[in-house]
Order: structure tokens, then sequence, then C-alpha cells
């Protein structure tokens, strides 16, 4: 199969997972979070426009996500206001064309360099746009943001974008339109010459590329999909606010891609996915699921440095050669110990969470994995440090095991494909 | 007839100390030249002025009869000037052949454009299949060039520079660290690619040097001491004395 087709085969697998998914999962909690993963993923590919294909490492993305979903916000309310006739699926379009207009802003004074000076002059943008959204109230509505309504809007074919299945169906079209634009600026010329520019920014000018001019169109380009996933993200909720353009919400967008992973075009298209789905269900199980993202995010940069798709990319060839079966035997005896330790680090945290956060209105007692215990008496303190004493030794002791099993489990190929 | 590229009382200085201290220097079409001196002559500054790396305290510059002095180095590239570096200068995580095609893909028009496909570009891919064939690393099309082995990575360097097809080509010690056979194979590679081109060479092998040249120019502490053609060179007295005494066999 050549490459061409391959591509094919992923995107109408893709077309058929975004419409099949509300069959699958249908319950309103499901649709709900599904809506927020096709913005999700919108914004996270187009942060890896700058990080995974052009080598910027940004702490402002969220500026042209939220910038772009109040001018989306507005022109809803304005539209409204006016009786314009502007139906619901393309005011994603002027999402797109705020986000372009502040990426080409921006872009212009933070392109110049990369590394270090790009990253602080990202973050000061950052801080700039929230120090602006707290003094202009009436564009930015000050705490309460600016609600607007979706289902006022011109209908088109009957549909008024009430229902929160029909706003799934939008924004699975415009993550499907956005996410094919995506990886076919990753084939053109410029996409072509954005990873030159990451690798290699002196090379690139001297084969008659400005990294520079490279830069400033992948921040813009990038900026417009971040603007309408900025979009796309008001009309889900109906409402905007100065959060959703600040350093948290560009700390997020930087977490799902790293962990979903950014050498590969999928990659950011997982984190977005797990990330929603952690941010949603977490926070119904445990007080403490910020930490979990911090530890999660530890763990990524300090194991898996690729990310979940560079690490499912590594045993890619295994798969295919039909090795993997050859390294079961390894990661089954990891999995005892990585099991303990992951045991032991949520019991530490939920009783040291208990402890310091709860104790002193609800007591000592709690119940962490559906077991009562209490933080006060010393057994679930000595289970704790069993398991991650007993689970980094074991991790120790089969670490060498599974290198041994990815020696042989590669060797026999010998040399490279 | 205009010089492919004329310097005139070129001068760089870092800080109090002068580098390069008023070079004079035509260097004709279609002439290979080589520039030869000892370590810390300023030979590869000289690169880095020309390419437009870095920028001249005084002097200019002119290729092909038009100033390029202070320009940015894409622009240079644009007039018809490419170089290649002493120390390896690559896209590591690209492939050997992306690494060729994102050299060729200015030459030939496409610019910064995101609306067409590169793989349907016929000529741009011709292109750099005929260099990969070219430089010996066809074989390789789809090796990152991180992991090849330092020669190719050499030759790798002279195709992304040759790639753009310049007319006026730079190359920074292309022999540099190769065994003899390799360095064979790199004078047969280079002699190759600058045909009909203008070739100026910072080298160190002699052999290679008095191989490939046309005309030499010698330059010691920032300052071009003597050119000629190689018989000239060789027998040049302040040649002997400053440089080939100590290194010439």
């Amino acid at each position: 199969m050549t490459g061409a087709s391959r591509t094919l085969l992923a995107f109408a697998a893709f077309a058929v997972i975004l419409a099949i998914a509300p069959m699958v999962f249908a319950s309103g909690t499901s649709v709900t979070m599904m809506s927020v993963m096709g913005v999700m993923i919108i914004f996270a590919l187009s942060y890896n426009m700058l990080l995974g294909e052009t080598g910027l490492l940004s702490f402002g993305h969220a500026v042209y996500y939220g910038l772009a979903g109040f001018f989306a916000a507005h022109a809803m309310n304005l539209a409204r206001q006016q009786g314009l006739p502007v139906p619901l699926p393309v005011i994603p379009l002027v999402g797109g064309v705020a986000g372009l207009f502040f990426g080409v802003l921006f872009g212009a004074v933070s392109t110049r360099r990369a590394g270090t000076v790009f990253a602080m002059i990202t973050l000061g943008l950052g801080e700039l746009v929230s120090a602006f959204a707290l003094l202009m109230r009436t564009f930015f509505g000050g705490e309460d943001g600016i609600s607007t309504n979706r289902a006022k809007l011109l209908p088109v074919f009957g549909y008024k974008f009430g229902p929160q299945i029909q706003i799934y169906y939008l924004i699975a079209i415009w993550c499907f339109v956005c996410v094919a634009l995506m990886y076919a600026i990753t084939r053109t010329p410029l996409g072509r010459m954005c990873n030159a520019v990451r690798d290699n920014p002196e090379r690139a000018e001297f084969v008659g590329y400005s990294a520079q001019r490279v830069r400033f169109i992948a921040f813009s380009l990038s900026a417009t999909f971040a603007g309408v996933a900025g979009a796309l993200s008001a009309i889900n909720f109906e409402l905007m606010n100065s959060h959703a353009a600040g350093a948290g919400q560009s700390g997020a967008v930087l977490l799902m891609t790293y962990v979903g992973g950014v050498g590969q075009f999928i990659g950011p298209i997982i984190g977005a996915v797990l990330i929603t789905f952690l941010q949603t269900s977490l926070s119904d199980v445990t007080k403490a699921w910020m930490l979990y993202f911090g530890l999660l995010f530890i763990g990524v940069v300090l194991f898996a440095p690729g990310g979940i798709s560079g690490w499912l990319a590594l045993h890619a060839p295994l798969v295919r050669g039909g090795r993997i079966f050859r390294l079961a035997p390894a990661y089954a005896l990891a999995a005892l110990p990585f099991a303990a330790l992951f045991v032991g680090m949520v019991l530490l945290i939920e009783l040291s969470y208990h402890m310091l956060v709860d104790a002193a209105s609800e007591g000592t007692k709690t119940s962490v994995f559906h077991i009562a215990m209490d933080g006060a008496s010393a057994p679930p303190w000595i289970a704790t440090v069993v398991l991650l004493v007993g689970g980094v030794l074991g991790l120790r002791a089969v670490w060498p095991k599974i290198g041994d099993a990815w020696a042989a489990a590669t060797e026999p190929t010998g040399g490279e494909a | 007839m205009t010089p492919a590229l004329a310097l005139r009382d070129l001068r760089k200085s870092f800080g109090p100390t002068e580098i390069i201290r008023g070079v004079t220097l035509d260097i004709q079409a279609g002439e290979r030249h080589a520039i030869i001196g000892p370590n810390g002559a300023g030979k590869s500054t000289m690169f880095h002025l020309i390419s437009g790396r870095i920028k001249p305290t005084a002097g200019s510059i002119a290729l092909k009869g038009e100033d390029i002095t202070g320009l940015e180095p894409y622009e240079i590239n644009h007039r018809g000037l490419s170089r290649s570096f002493q120390v390896t200068n690559i896209f590591p995580k690209l492939t050997v052949y992306e690494n060729i095609r994102c050299s060729v893909l200015w030459s030939l028009g496409y610019r910064y454009s995101f609306w067409r496909f590169v793989d349907r570009l016929r000529d741009a891919n011709e292109r750099a299949e005929e260099i990969m064939e070219e430089i010996g690393l066809s074989a390789r099309k789809n090796t990152p060039a991180s992991i090849l082995a330092y020669a190719e990575q050499r030759a790798l360097e002279i195709g992304i520079t040759i790639a753009g097809g310049a007319e006026v080509i730079m190359l920074d010690e292309p022999t540099a660290g190769m065994s003899n056979k390799e360095t064979e194979q790199a004078v047969a590679l280079i002699r190759k690619v600058s045909e009909g081109r203008t070739l100026v060479m910072v080298e160190h092998d002699m052999s290679v040097v008095f191989g490939l040249a046309d005309r030499i120019s010698v330059l010691v502490y920032g300052q071009i001491i003597a050119t000629g053609a190689p018989a000239e060179i060789r027998a040049d007295k302040a040649v002997r004395e400053a440089y080939l005494g100590e290194e010439a066999h």
C-alpha cells in the first residue's frame, strides 16, 4: 500500500470514528465530553504546528484560542441582536480570522528568534493579554465572562443547534476539516521547511529560506487554527471567560500535546482525547486530580520524551515484523512492580491530600479504592511505603530484562529496513 | 568580464582584534579557486563574511557585479551563492531525501507555499533524486541524516550546497577528517559538481588543493599574501616562508 492510500484510509477511519462515536457513547455526559475532545484536538494540533513541526515552545498559545473565542461570542451576540442572517456553522470562521489577526500581530514580534527568547516573549504576551482582559470589562466581561446563545442564530436545514448532539456533529465536521488541513500543510513546501528550520535554522537560511519568515507563517497559521478551536469552544459552552486565554489554558495545551507526542502527527490527537477524558472523569474521582496531571507530565518527560505516540511508534516495526510477542514476557514482568508503584503513589497522594486538606473538617477516616482507612493510623502509611519501595526496587530489577527483550526482538532484523 | 566574486578591502574585527585585515580579491566566473593558509588565518571568517553569516566591519563584496555586502544569508543564496560548512551542518532528523529536497525548493520557485503538496512537485522530486544519485546517497534515501556515516554526511553536506543549482559554490574544508580513499571520492565528486560553475574552496589537504584548483590565494593573518596559478604559488618565496615551508611535502 502506498503512503497516499494509507493516509486516505487513516482519514476515512477518522471520519467514521467521529461519525459513530456518539452512537457508541450515547449518554449526555459522553457527548458533552466528546465535543470538548473535538475542540481540543484542533487546539492541540495547532499547538504542535509550533512545537513539534517548527520547534517553537510557546507558553502563550491560549491567547489565540481565547481571544478568538471572545470574538466568536461577540459575533454570535451581534448576529442575534441585529438579526443578521449568519448561521452558526460559519462562526468558527470568525474565530479563525481573529486568530490569524492576532497571530500575525504577535507573531511579528515573537518569531524573530526561536528557543528561550521566543518562549519568553510568548509568556509575556500571554500575561499582557490576561492583564488586558481584566481591564477591558466590556469586551471580556470581567469575572463572569461573555455569555451567548448558540440556538438563536439563523437555522441551517432546520437545525437550530440547541441540542448537544447537533453541536457535537458541528464540532466533528470542523475538527475533521481542520485536522485534514493541518495534515496537508505538513506535506507542503512550507511544512517541510518548518521541519528544516526546527532541525537547523542556520542551514535553512543558506538554502534560501528566512528562518524567521518560516516561523512567522507557521505561527500565523497555527494561531488561525487555535482561533477556530476557540470559537468552537465558545459555541459549545455558550460562555467565554478570560481564563480561556490565560496561562492555565496555555499550559493545558502544552500538556496535551507533549503527553500525546510531538513527533507524530497523531500524537496531539491522542493527547487531547486522553487529557480531556482525564480532566472530566478524574475530577469526579479525586479532588487532587491536578496533581495527577503534574505527575503524568513529569513521568512522560522523564521516561517517554516522545509521548504516547512516540512510545507506540517505537513498537510499530515490531508489530509489523510480528515480533511484538517477544516483548510480552518482559512487559508482563514489569507490570507487577509498575502497578505496585502506581497504587503506592495514589495512596500517598490521596492520604496526604486528605490529611492536609480535608481531615480538619471531615475527620481522619477516608477511603481509597473503596477501602476504608484511617489516615491517623499507621497501616495505610506502611502499605504506601511498602508499595512505593517495592515498586521502585521491582522496576529496577526487571528493567534490564526489558532491555534484553528489546535487544532480542530487534536484533535479527540487523541494519535497517 | 565581471568577476563571480569581487572583494574590496574587506575587514572584520571582533572587538579590538582585526581578523580580516583588508582583503581584496577577484574570483573569475568558472574558475576553481582554493584559499589556503595556516590555522587562524581567517579562512572560515572570510567564508562567513562572503556568505552573509557575519557582517563585515568595512569593505564590500560583490557577487556577479551586484553588491551583497551586509545581506542576509538567504538573500545572498537567492542571488546565486551557496556554501557548505566545515563542521557538518545538515538537517539531522530529516531523511537524506528530505534534506536534499528542502534544499532545491527555493531555487525552483516554491518559496513559502502551503497550498501545494510537495510530493506532487515533479521537478523538485526529480531534481532531488538526481542530486542523491550525484552524491552517491541514493541507497540511503530514507535514512535520517543523523545516523549516516561521517563520509556520507560530508557528501550530504555537499549535496545540500549544490542542490539549489547556485552558480557560485563555496566549500569549507570538504575533505576534512576523511580517509585517503574517501578523499579521492570527494575530490571526484567536487570536480564533477563544480563543472561549469565557480568554486571557492578552503582546504588543508595540499594534494587536493593542487589537484583541483585553477588558482590559489594564500591567506595569512587576515591578509592575502599571494594569488596565482598553482605553479606560481609553489614558487612564491613569501608563501614558502609563511606557510608551505612547514606543511607542503
